[in-house]
This record gives C-alpha cells, structure tokens and sequence, in this order.
C-alpha cells in the first residue's frame, strides 16, 4: 500500500497529531515503506486461524462492586495544565 | 394505527430506532472503584483510572455484568456467552482514555424484543438488535466561563447499558410507547432507575421516512433527546425537515443532529462534521468475557415478576381489561398497591379506585406510590364499606377525601360523622311517604306518565335522610310505591 | 570506583547482613558513582536525597533483623515506572513535567522489599526504540568502547538504555526494565548484562505508563543471574489491579539455581540463523550450544517456522496499541499543552510539540491499520500471524525445556550510526520480538566478546511461568562462559 498525501493527513487528524504540509510527502513515503514491510504477512496462510488477542491464558477476573477508590481530587488535578473551581479547563468546545 | 406525513408526493411513512444509554445500577464504575452517586462535587468520584493517568488499567465490576445479563433477561434476549470489550477511539474533552471501553462485535447480549402498550389498549412489538456494556464519558460544562469549557469526570466510567432498537418504530407516539415500557423494565429489573432529567437514562434517536413499501432510505441520528416529549417532538420535527428535503428534490445525508428544546428543531452537529473513524479493536487491557450458563439460569431464577406478565396474570386473574392491566403494571409500585387493595376485594373496584380518586389525589397532593395520600390497607377497608352496603359508592367519594385529609380509617371517618348508610327498610319507607305526600302534584305526573320523575323522588328521599338511605331499597320501594 | 559499587546484589546483600558496610554507605558509593558518570546521561531524574532516607531506613531495619529480600540495594528505575512524587517522564516531552502522584505496582514492591532507587534512568521514547536516541532528553551512552576506537559514543541499546548504562557503569547494583520487542534482552546484550523479561502476566503493568499492552512486560536487568533471579523475586505476583495479571505461584527463583541441567534439552531454531548472521554471532551462539552440552544438556534442533514474519505482526500489533494507549497524552488532565483556538487544534499542536519523531510515526501507523477498511487487512491478519506464531512455540515446547538463541544481530552500535529508515533499526529486535509476540519468558546472558571488545549475549526462551529453568540455564551458562569483562574504566 502506497500512501498519498490526503490519507497521510487523514491519518494525522485522527491521530490529532499536528502534521506540516512541507512533512507530508516524506511521511507518506515513510509509512508507504513500513506499510510496504507489514505487508509480507499476505503471504502466510491464515485460513481458519482465530485472532490471538490475548496471551494471557486467564479468565477476565471480575472486582466487587464496592466503592474503594476516588474522593481524592487533588490527585486527579494535581498535574492539571489548567484548573479552575475543582474542574479541568480545555478551551470552549462549541457543538 | 398508522401514522403518515402527507406529502405532496403522496403519504410517507416514519422509520425509527432508538438507541438507549441506560446507566446501570450499581455503586462503582464499570471498570474502577470509584463512586455512582450523582450531584458531587466536581472530580471527586473519580479515581486515577476514571482520569486516565499513565499507566492505569480496568477491572470489570462483576455487578455491572450481571446487571447486563439481568436487561438482556428482561428483553426476552439471546444471551451470548461469550463477549469481547472493545476500544472505541476518538478524541474528546470529557473523554479521557481517548477511547471509550465499549463492545462492539461481540456485545453480551443479542437480540431480544419489547412489547408496546399503547395508548388504545394495543400492543405492537420492538425487535431488540442488542444490548452491550459500556463506560460513560465525563461531562463537559460550556456555560461557565466565556472562553473556556470545563470537564468533571465524576460519570467518566460509570457503567452503561447501550440497548439498540431495531428500526421497527413508525411513529412518534410508538417511539414513546418504547422508551416508557423500557424503562419500565428495567426499573422493575433494578438495572436503570430510568431518571431521565439526572441523565440515567439518555435517547439517540434514528430517523428515516420512506414511501410505503420502499426499502429503508437514509436516517439521520438525533444524539441525547433527554424527555420523551423531546423525543416525540424531535421525531415529528425531524420526520417534516425530511419529508420536504425530499419533496424538494434534495437529499437526507446521514448525519448526527442535536435536538434543540427551545426551538423544537433538530440541527446538524457542525463539530461532529468530519468522519468518524472509531478504530474499534479489542482491548488488550482485557480479557474475553466468558459466562457460563449456570450462571446465567441463577440469574434468570431471581428475576422478578416482569410488566408483560404482570399484565397478563392481571388479566387472568382479576379479569381487567387489557387497558387497565396495562396502566397498573407500568409501575411495579403501583402494581403492588393495586394487589394489596384488590386481595379478597372486587379486583375492578379496585383497579377503578387505584387508578381514579386514589391517582387523582396523588398528583393532586404531588405525592408517589411510596408515600401515598391513603394506604392501601385504608383504601381496601373503604371498599369493603361500599361491598357490604355500609355505604353508598357517592358517599365513598366523600368518605375518601376524608381519609385524605385526616389520614383516619374509613370505618372511623363513617362512624365519627354518622355515614352509616341506612338500610332499614321501615325508616326508608317512612321517608318515601313523607317525600310522596309532599310532593302530590308530582306523583300524579309520574303516573300519568312522566317516568324522568323517578329521579327527582330518589334525589328528594336521599336528601331527606342525608344521602344515607340504601340507594338500592329507595329505588325498589318507591317503584313499588308509585306502581 | 568505589570498592561497594563493584559489589553484585547477592554479595552486598551478604556485606550488609555481615555489617562489613552500611547501607547509608552502599548507597553513598553509588551515588558518588552516579554523579561521576552524568556524561553517560544515563538518569533522567536523580533522587539522592529519597535514596539516603530510604538506605538509613534500610540500616534501621537491617538492625532490627527485618530486612527485605532487597533490603539497602541501590537500584534504577526506568522513567517508565510511575513513582510517587517523583517527575516520571517516559523520556517524553508530553510527560516532561508530569509527577504521579501514585506509584506503580512494581516500583512499590522493590521499595518494599528494601530497594534504594537512586533515580529514574533514560530510555527510548514511551520505549519505543532500540538505541535510546529517541529520548526526550539526549542519547544515552554506553559504558563500553570498541577496541579499535574508543572515542566513539556507542549507544546502550533500548528502549531500557538508561538502566543498562547505569548497571553496566556500576551505578547502581540492578535496575529495572521494560520490554515489549525486546527492550531489556537487546540492551543487556549491547551492555553486558543480564535481563530478564518474564511471562507476561508475570509482573503487574499498574503504574507503568503503557506502550504496548498486550505485549509490555516489566523485568530485571542486573549483572549476574542470581541477581536477576533475585530482583525478579521481588517484582512479581498478581494484582487484583491489572486484568492480565498471572495469579500464579512466586516461586524461589533463587532456589532454581542449581547449576543442574542434566538431561536437558534445549531447542536450537534453525529459523534464528537468517543469511547475513554475522560469523561473530553464529559463533557465540555454536559456542553457547557447547556450554550447555558440556553441562549436559542436549541441543535438539527445532523449527519455528513463522519466525520470519514475527517483525512485521509486531510492527501492526504493537504501533496498533500504541495509537489507542497514547491518546490519553491530549493535553487536557496533565503533561504538555500547547494552547490552540480550538480544542482539538489543542490537541494536535499540544501532540505534535509532545511526541518525538519515532513515537508520532508509529502512533500514525497504528492509526491506519486500524482505520476503516484497512482493519482486516492488517490488524486481524497480524492477530493471526501472531498465534500462529505462538503455537509454533508451544510446539517446540513439546519436545524441548529451553531455547538458546542469539540476542542481538549484532554488538552495541555508535550513536547516529544507524541510516534514515525504521526498519534498519527495528531489525535490532528480530530475535527478541517473536518471544515477545508469544508472551514467554526470554533471558539475555552475556557469554562474550566481540572481536572489537564488546559484550554479546545469548538469549534464553522458557515455557510460560517457567522463569526458573530460563535462571536455570542462565547461570549454568554464565558460568561456563565465565564472562567477566568490564567497560573501561571499571
Ligand atoms: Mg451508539
Ligand atoms: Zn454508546
């Protein structure tokens, strides 16, 4: 898979990493690349093989619903770029 | 009953899904020890999970599973054994992971159904798609400052249910119908307590219009329509913007749109514009989640009585009509007070009282089934009065709102004020001949033919011995009187 | 130097007990180390003063005859470990500032057991790199020079390149670290170390700022086996607080020790022996097979025969996580914000400024194999291509105890050596990466030197939870090698 410029940007706005238009054509050559390495797994047969998503051979272990942590808010806000009134402060989101 | 949009292009009918955030009940978050409760202090229930910190991992509150399982009991749904939590990614202030711990191909519970009541004593059937578990965002403040929006994570993490409809709503008032019987459920379930205005339970709804036979054309998504009068209201709204994009020779796109309360108009959501690409996968910080069946039956076992088999035994059983069985199941407390006003009674009497004067002065006195203005060992007492004669159902009426009023057993208020009905036939007879002497022009009237008369004589006797006399003997005296 | 700093973590454990020395004493020689060696920039962040407390504390304890497994062993840890109070980095400008105020499961536990963490040691961005150049924060230096030209900055290895240095220099006795695709074994091998990477499941992820999550897995780097076996003892077990964490027994790792490997097998994949293995490193590795013959044990040879393919379901797998777990760093909670008119203009310019080249560019591949259309195509084929991968493991484990192969394609490099494309670098981990994949127990020993004067090792696979024969081996081996080279200087 080649990657062009307009996927590269699409990719970086998901991502909401901040991309230059002058970086763009090297990154696309650079992810086409990669891309290009990765894709050598077409040829390994996987017919039928079930996705491995875990190693962990375990049983998902399951808490009791009890209240046992939070109430501590200057924990959560100790590293807060910005904070006014107990609250995380982003800049106003319109919708 | 069939609900269409008349066009100039002809009738157009509504498609409608809906798809409901349920918080679930329980007092910590889906995947972290921290607190439920609404109304704290702003990022106080929250734990170093809730706000992402570096290196924070989930653990499932095996409550919430159950809570999961117990809904998708209660919607009569496949319950899938096996069930997979996924990443849902996307970028938002309130949402601090970055990604929503959601399900996605594989939900915990599959498909399912609900059965409407409407309005007309009917019933129409719902397919549900699925039912899957879910954390909540944070909440996002933009009224406080100018410039700035403020984020409280207090819900961030709380557990959801996400219960998806199929498209098998046409119209507005069946949109109603589905969200009031589902909540309905899930309060009797003790899953959701369905509080709308505190936000437990939240609506996006999926609106499409198409002519008759047509396949589905393209629906628009209206996010968090928070009352069902809003629903319904969006819907209508929603349903006429489409109608005439159509009939103007545009297009529905699919889009995300915001229902606005104020203007009674859905908008389309500008900062939702670009697509979304959620990049859903499994959550490596998770296992598959395996039940068993055992455990599932134990859940079943415990169960409660559920609305639609309420109203059928209801029906059954106390011989109510489907209507009236359908209003008293609506609530599991309500349908209690009905039972234990209706045990050893006239079950229509009951179901009359319960949902006539004994309603009307609970929303009068803004009073609940848990603190009603009359008990039902009181209200049941008052139709034992009626049942054995000791009182007339007029005068019950009276007798009620004393009880209202002074909180006294009927018995006593009937007593204290001398309401005991009067069945002695002599001193009714006694009564009548009084009433017949006085009132000779009258009677001759009658029997020459005025028969409307009879009514004046019954009202003039019930007068005379204070609206106590037996209606029943009065009239059958007096009959016998005039002959 | 200091006579203390050339002490392994089982003799000072003895000096201490013997009161030869104090731990007040133990810790001021390493610290004196650590701030003779600031050019190897191996510390991010030094905490001399929480390092004494804790020794004089040590001392108290050791006084009182309760002293932990690790009571007064100065050690490292790698800026990936949340610690409380402590700016914890992961070489990150996102995370430049960040102080946690909680601490990781692991990093608790070694402070329980009597651990002096005398600061936070460099690695690779979010460790993600193979050379520790990718740090926020400068290169980190490898104590060992070549022969032939010592002026020549050669890097450590990573991502935990900051721990290796810091062992390798006698700064400290042990350090931790972290491993996803090889990021404690390729380091320790460019260093001259031991590391471990346990079973994942093993120790608990809790408070270590993710990479990879189905693959990262905390470890021991340290200087002699036993130390590892040692340190491992006390970073295991399960938490309630992480999903995939083993309850499984802890065994005595120590105790495994036995020197014993008599009728043994030990699986050698021929897979592991690509054209253009370097004549120094197949010979190491025939040399190893020797060892362990001459302890007696057989080498059976076995094939693994998706192992060419581990190193690109790795690089979906792992930038796949990686996308999803590093959206958390959007400037809005804590770490970097670079103030936009919007918020999500916010966040790319705060991520932008944040994130180093290496993280940007594999968190950008994670997003598109993920993306719509493209998720099949590449994230649920690697998914299988992993389990094929791991079930030709669990094969070979069928008929073998151990795998021996080599850990690194080659010695440790020069700074800015490696050319402009990825994948150069990414090969680094093409030994490590397929142990990684299947979630085993991998071991790096040093076993010798290459022909310009540098440390190599030779990797060790175990059955899962079977960190014991892997020690085992280990140490049969590093006696058998006799490996008792120091970088200069030391
Ligand atoms: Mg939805
Ligand atoms: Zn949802």
């Amino acid at each position: 898979m080649s990657l062009d410029k307009a996927t590269v940007k699409n990719i970086a706005n998901l991502a909401r990493l901040e991309v230059r238009e002058d970086e763009l054509d090297h990154l696309a050559g650079e992810l086409s690349n990669i891309l290009q390495f990765v894709e050598q797994l077409a040829e390994v047969n996987t017919d039928g093989v079930a996705p491995m998503t875990s190693v962990a051979h375990m049983e998902l272990p399951r808490r009791r619903d009890e209240v046992t942590d939070g109430n501590y808010p200057e924990r959560v806000l100790a590293n807060a770029p910005e904070r006014i009134d107990g609250f995380f402060v982003v800049p106003k989101v319109v919708e | 009953m069939s609900y269409v949009i008349e066009g100039e292009t002809g009738d157009w009918e509504l498609v409608i899904g809906l798809e409901v955030h349920a918080q679930v009940i329980s007092k910590s978050k889906l995947f972290s020890g921290a607190a439920t409760d609404f109304g704290a202090e702003p990022n106080t229930q929250v734990s170093l999970v809730d706000a992402a910190m570096p290196g924070m991992l989930p653990v499932i509150n095996e409550y919430c599973i159950e809570q999961g399982v117990r809904t998708g009991l209660g919607l009569k749904a496949k319950i899938n054994l096996t069930s997979v939590f996924a990443r849902k990614n996307y970028f938002y202030a309130d949402l601090p992971q970055g990604y929503q711990i959601s399900q996605y191909e594989y939900p915990i519970v599959g498909e399912g159904e609900v059965i409407l009541d409407m309005p007309d004593g009917s019933t129409r059937t719902v397919g549900i798609e699925r039912l899957h578990l879910e954390q909540d965002a944070g909440k996002s403040l933009h009224d406080q400052h100018p410039s700035k929006s403020f984020i409280d994570l207090n819900r961030s993490g709380v557990a959801l249910m996400e219960i998806v409809s199929k498209p098998d709503m046409r119209s507005p008032e069946e949109a109603a119908a589905y969200i009031t019987k589902l909540r309905s459920i899930l309060r009797y379930l003790g899953s959701c307590d369905g509080n709308m205005a505190e936000g437990s339970m939240r609506c996006d709804v999926n609106v499409s219009v198409r002519k008759a036979g047509e396949p589905y054309r393209t629906r628009a998504e209206i996010k968090n329509v928070n009352s069902i009068r809003f629903v319904h209201q969006a819907i209508e709204y929603e349903a006429r913007r489409q109608v005439d994009l159509y009939e103007e020779g545009g297009q529905v796109v699919q889009e995300t749109r915001l229902f606005d309360a104020n203007k009674g108009e859905t908008r389309s959501m500008r900062s939702k514009e670009h697509a979304h690409d959620y990049r859903y996968f499994p959550d490596p910080d998770l296992l598959p989640l395996n039940l068993t069946q055992d455990y599932v039956d134990a859940i079943k076992a415990t169960l409660p009585e559920l609305p639609d088999e309420k109203k059928e035994r209801f029906i059954r059983d106390y011989h109510l009509s489907a209507y009236d069985a359908g209003l008293l199941v609506a609530d599991q407390a309500t349908a209690d007070f009905f039972e234990s006003v209706a045990k050893g009674r006239d079950p229509k009497m009951a179901c009359n009282w319960v949902m006539g004067d004994f309603s009307a002065a609970m929303n009068r006195l803004g009073r609940t089934i848990d603190n009603p203005p009359v008990s039902a060992a009181n209200l049941g007492g008052l139709i034992d009065l009626i049942a054995d004669d000791t009182i007339s159902g007029r005068l019950a009426k009276e007798v009620f709102e004393l009880m209202v009023e002074t909180g006294k057993a009927p018995a006593v208020i009937v007593d204290e004020k001398g309401l005991r009905q009067v069945t002695d036939t002599g001193a009714i007879e006694a009564s009548i001949d009084a009433v017949l002497a006085a009132n000779g022009d009258k009677v001759e009237q009658y029997r020459s033919g005025k028969d409307k008369l009879f009514g004046f004589f019954v009202g003039q006797v019930m007068k005379a011995t204070g609206g106590k006399a037996n209606p029943a003997l009065v009239n059958e005296i007096l009959k016998k009187k005039l002959g | 130097m200091s006579e203390l700093t050339k002490l392994t973590m089982a003799e000072a454990r003895e000096g201490l007990k013997a009161k030869r020395f104090t731990a007040v004493e133990l810790t001021k020689a390493h610290l004196a180390a650590v701030g003779a060696a600031r050019g190897l920039n191996a510390f991010v962040t030094e905490t001399p003063d929480l390092a004494l407390e804790r020794a004089k504390l040590s001392d108290a304890k050791l006084a009182k005859g309760e002293a932990g497994p690790l009571e007064g062993l100065p050690i490292g840890m790698k800026d990936l470990f949340c610690t409380e109070g402590v700016r914890s980095t992961a070489c990150s400008r996102i995370l430049e500032n960040f102080v946690p105020t909680y601490e990781s499961t692991v990093s608790g536990k070694l402070k329980d057991a009597g651990a002096v963490v005398l600061g936070k040691t460099a690695l690779d961005e979010f460790a993600m790199g193979s050379s520790n150049e990718t740090s926020a924060f400068g290169p980190v230096t490898n104590p060992w020079k070549r022969k032939s030209d010592p002026s020549v900055k050669l890097v450590p290895g990573g991502s935990s390149g900051g721990s290796a240095a810091a062992v390798s220099a006698r700064l400290v006795m042990g350090a931790t670290g972290t491993d996803t695709g090889g990021s404690i074994r390729q380091p320790a091998s460019f260093c001259g170390l031991v590391g471990l990477k346990p079973t994942y499941g093993r120790c608990s992820r809790w408070g270590i700022v993710a990479f990879a999550s189905s693959l990262d897995q905390a470890g021991p780097m340290t200087r002699t086996v036993r130390d590892a076996a040692i340190m491992l003892g006390s970073m295991v077990g399960y938490d309630p607080k992480d999903s995939t964490s083993a309850n499984v027994a802890v065994p005595n790792f120590e105790a495994a020790l036995t020197g014993d490997i008599r009728g043994m097998k030990v699986g050698i994949p021929k897979e592991y022996r690509p054209d253009g293995l370097s004549a120094e490193i197949s010979k190491l590795w025939a040399d190893g097979i020797g060892m362990l013959k001459d302890a007696g044990a057989t080498p059976v040879e076995i094939s693994l025969p998706h192992t060419k393919y581990a190193l690109p379901t790795y690089y979906i797998v792992a930038p796949a996580e990686c996308s999803s777990n590093l959206a958390r760093y959007d400037g809005v909670r804590y770490g970097k914000r670079v103030e936009g008119k919007t918020l999500d203009e916010m966040y790319a310019k705060s991520r932008a400024a944040g994130f180093g080249k290496e993280v940007r560019r594999r968190i950008l591949i994670g997003t598109y194999v993920l993306s719509a259309g493209y998720y099949d195509a590449y994230y649920i084929k690697a998914q299988k291509v992993r389990r094929l991968i791991a079930d030709d493991f669990a094969k070979a484990f069928e008929t073998v105890d151990v795998i021996l192969t080599p850990t690194a394609p080659s010695a440790a490099f020069g700074q800015g050596e490696t050319d402009d494309n990825p994948i150069t670098m990414w090969l680094n981990d093409i030994f490590t990466i397929p142990t990684s994949l299947a979630g085993l127990p991998g071991l790096s020993v040093p076993t010798g030197l290459s022909a310009d004067g540098l440390p190599l090792g030779l990797q060790l696979i175990g059955r899962p939870f079977d960190e014991e024969t892997v020690l085992k081996v280990a140490e049969v081996m590093e006696r058998a090698a006799g490996f008792t080279a120091v970088p200069a200087g030391i």
